[in-house]
């Protein structure tokens, strides 16, 4: 045991209240330090343990910051092109019906190059869960404009920041999918504070859950920073992102599916 | 009532420096290292031991660098 300040008598494994689940590979996170997407991986594995699905969920990663998911997740996983995990999950789902199967794509993904694939496949009510990081930027390429930059945000590609007359208005993927029959779970939420990931952690797991009722998509946008692209340090971006991010894009359910008993 | 205590083990090797577990902690238990650790990073570190053993540093550590610990006294 390494030195402590504490009682070393609380830290002993049968007071264990937290550790980071098996579920997540031992291997470092290749994300800038207090990148939201190290907690949404966390959460989304824990999930994975608690309804001990691990062997029974199929992954698919992005192209963007999170390409390397598979490196991260202790699940099965597919690497899709740029923007096409939706279309990919879908095939994953219809061959094997009684897997999990779940997106996990950034918002250059998602809503810029993968705009066909993510409404189709909402459309056609795939029964998979698409996980959606927006973090209002292409991270992983250098800060450049998505279509989900806010207006007057200065990126790489709008260092003036976003004029909405030219660079068109940052799209709500997620209320747009919320419209279509196919998605019978919609909700926005957060993971830069303790109850935020709370709360993003429990719709992740309903997302997982209604896989087994096979009645469409659950979605679940976790609204993210990238302090690095944003040129802020992660807590300041944190603050941003409230101040900024969630007027424009509400945290909440957006759409939720009758309960059965 | 007994008093509960908690307490935090940091894996300083991964941490990132990020600070982001410090606002999240209601006892303030948490600072910053001014030493670094093998990457270059100001690890967390534990500034007193008035840990309740919520774990809100260690869920929204973004790196799972934080276990914690709780006991009755
Ligand atoms: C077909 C194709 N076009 C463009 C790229 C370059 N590219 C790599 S990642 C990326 C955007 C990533 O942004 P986002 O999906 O928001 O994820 P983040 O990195 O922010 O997590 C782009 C345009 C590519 N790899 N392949
Ligand atoms: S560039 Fe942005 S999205 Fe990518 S790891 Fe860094 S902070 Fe995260
Ligand atoms: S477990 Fe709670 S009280 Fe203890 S250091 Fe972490 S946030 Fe602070
Ligand atoms: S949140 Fe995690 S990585 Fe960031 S400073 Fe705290 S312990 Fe280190």
């Amino acid at each position: 045991m390494a030195e402590t300040i504490f009682d070393p008598n609380i830290i002993k494994d049968q007071n264990l209240v937290y550790k980071r689940t098996d579920h997540m590979k031992e291997k470092a996170l290749s994300y800038c330090p207090g990148c939201g997407h190290g907690t949404a991986h966390r959460i989304l594995m824990e999930v994975i343990e608690e309804m001990g699905i691990q062997e029974k969920t199929i992954g698919v990663s992005p192209v963007g910051c999170s390409v390397l998911a598979y490196d991260f997740m202790n699940v099965d996983m597919q690497g899709a092109a740029h923007g096409r995990a939706p279309a990919l999950a879908t095939a994953i789902k219809r061959l094997m019906p009684d897997k999990f199967v779940f997106t996990y794509q950034g918002d250059g993904d998602l809503a810029a190059i993968g705009t066909a694939e993510t409404i189709h496949a909402c459309n056609r009510g795939e029964h998979i869960t698409i996980i959606f990081i927006n973090n209002g930027i292409y991270g992983m390429t250098g800060g450049q404009m998505a279509p989900t930059t806010l207006p007057g945000m200065r990126s790489s590609t709008s260092p003036y920041g976003r004029d909405e007359a030219t660079m068109g208005h940052p799209l709500r993927m997620t209320e747009l999918v919320a419209t279509l029959p196919g998605t019978c779970f919609v909700t926005r939420q957060a993971v830069h504070t303790p109850g935020n990931v709370r709360k993003a952690k429990r719709a992740l797991r309903t997302a997982f859950e209604l896989q087994t009722r096979k009645i469409g998509v659950s979605f679940v946008e976790i609204v993210s920073n990238c302090n690095s692209g944003w040129k802020m340090t992660p807590v300041k971006a944190n603050t941003w992102m409230e101040e900024n991010m969630f007027p424009y894009y509400p945290l909440g359910d957006i759409k939720v599916p009758e309960k059965i008993d | 009532m007994a008093k509960v205590k908690g307490a935090i083990v940091i894996d300083i090797q991964r941490c990132k420096g990020c600070e982001v577990c410090v606002p999240a902690c209601p006892k303030d238990v948490i600072g910053m290292s001014t030493n670094v650790n093998n990457k270059g990073y100001h690890y967390a570190e534990p500034k007193h031991d008035d840990c309740i053993g919520c774990a809100n540093c260690a869920i929204v550590c973004p790196d799972g660098v934080i276990t914690v610990y709780r006991a009755k006294d």
